[in-house]
């Protein structure tokens, strides 16, 4: 996504009709404004994040005041997947499918070490990091995360929706799942990854 | 602690198909033959001295040292008397793992025997219904609790992931496993027609 090379404009005229023009921008800030603060959360939840989930959407830390007043239990009126738990190989097909029901624009938050790397889960049964399977906005850490990272996270998801471009079609293009899952080079693995694990020669595709 | 009056009278009625019976920490388990498991097993279940009308668990357990057999466990339990008992059938591991299914006795063993053949290969002569229980019905790595089961798997991570995709969620559901059976009646009659035929779950 954002870390793919875009070619560049070879003529004036093709830069100005790549670039975003005061209108499109103001139209950017006021729907990216809109999008930011009405964020329906898909929960998506398998361990125990989702009860550090359930902590956050509670009353005393209160996921309503970030615009997710409203749970979607259905993908198809949600914006935002929360993987809250580890994913195992059985499931994958399922959070595809779920991801596949929800309408453009969408999001993915993976919340937690399981559901961003496999964590502790290093075995026969388990994803390793659900971005093989979907792709993924936000990583939050932790083994659960507090329900102060997921509102970060949640947050840095905000600030991300607000940087993004209406001229930008790239963003709402389905990312199409290879036979082998979503394809990452184990290069750009290892690089978005590092350090990974609890050792410097550990790397995250070997 | 001591041992159950279950094993001597085991014995006593079984001669050499209950090889042996031993205590340890407080439980008793009786080795019996393959052969004859599952006589073993419905006596103690109908002889009225005996009465293990529950059955707790089945499940096996393999060794690290490689010579020593694969158990099949049945831990009994019988509700009237509060008492417990340990039955094993030792396998070889160069013959087939093979054992007669209990589901004829208790039919809670349906399940576990699945689970049992899920992980260690097990196979229960006359099961209803012997498929893998907790991993998908297409999975082709083996059975995971065998001590010659990487904790990995045997695939790469990508294979791994391919094949999961490729798996369907609803193929393999009968109708009990989705909760219709009971509310069968009430369906539309063009959704019954079609669960009758045997139609399964697509992916779109």
């Amino acid at each position: 996504m954002g870390l793919t090379p875009v070619p560049a404009p070879e003529s004036r005229a093709e830069l100005d009709a790549a670039s975003p023009n005061w209108v499109t921008t103001k139209l950017s800030a006021l729907i990216n404004w809109s999008r930011t603060r009405s964020l329906w959360p898909m929960p998506f939840g398998t361990a125990c994040c989702a009860i550090e989930f359930m902590a956050t959407a509670a009353s005393r830390f209160d996921l309503a005041r970030f615009g997710m007043e409203r749970q979607s239990f259905s993908p198809r009126q949600a914006d935002v997947l929360i993987c809250a738990g580890r994913l195992p190989f059985k499931l994958a097909p399922v959070i595809r499918r779920v991801w596949d029901q929800m309408p453009q624009p969408k999001w993915a938050i993976s919340m937690g070490a399981c559901a961003s790397s496999g964590g502790i889960f290093d075995t026969y049964t388990m994803v390793q990091g659900i971005d093989t399977i979907i792709p993924v906005d936000v990583y939050v850490p932790g083994c659960p995360p507090r329900p102060e990272g997921l509102l970060y996270g949640i947050l840095l998801l905000q600030k991300k929706i607000s940087g993004e471009s209406l001229t930008d079609t790239a963003l709402r293009e389905e990312q199409v799942l290879g036979p082998h899952g979503l394809f990452l080079p184990p290069s750009r693995i290892d690089e978005v990854s590092e350090p990974f694990g609890n050792s410097v020669h550990q790397t995250r595709s070997a | 602690m001591t041992i159950s009056p279950s094993g001597p009278a085991l014995q006593s009625r079984f001669g050499a198909a209950v090889t042996r019976v031993v205590e340890s920490c407080g439980d008793t388990i009786a080795y019996v033959s393959r052969d004859r498991a599952h006589e073993i097993l419905a006596w103690l279940r109908d002889d009225p001295g005996q009465h293990f009308n529950y059955l707790t668990d089945v499940t096996a357990v393999e060794y690290r040292d490689a010579e020593r057999p694969l158990e099949v466990v049945y831990q009994l339990r019988s509700l009237d008397r509060k008492a417990d008992l340990r039955v094993k059938i030792e396998l070889a591991k160069r013959e087939p793992l093979e054992v007669d299914s209990v589901c004829d006795l208790w039919k809670g063993a349906n399940w576990l025997e699945r689970e049992a053949f899920d992980m260690f290969g097990v196979r229960f002569r006359g099961h209803p219904d012997l498929r893998r229980i907790l991993m998908w019905e297409t999975y082709a790595e083996g059975y995971p609790l065998r001590k010659d089961f990487p904790l990995r798997g045997h695939f790469s991570r990508a294979e791994q992931t391919r094949q999961a995709l490729a798996a369907n969620p609803e193929a393999h559901y009968s109708l009990e496993e989705l909760s219709i059976a009971e509310t069968f009646h009430e369906l539309p009659a063009e959704m019954r027609e079609r669960l009758a035929k045997g139609e399964r779950g697509k992916v779109g």
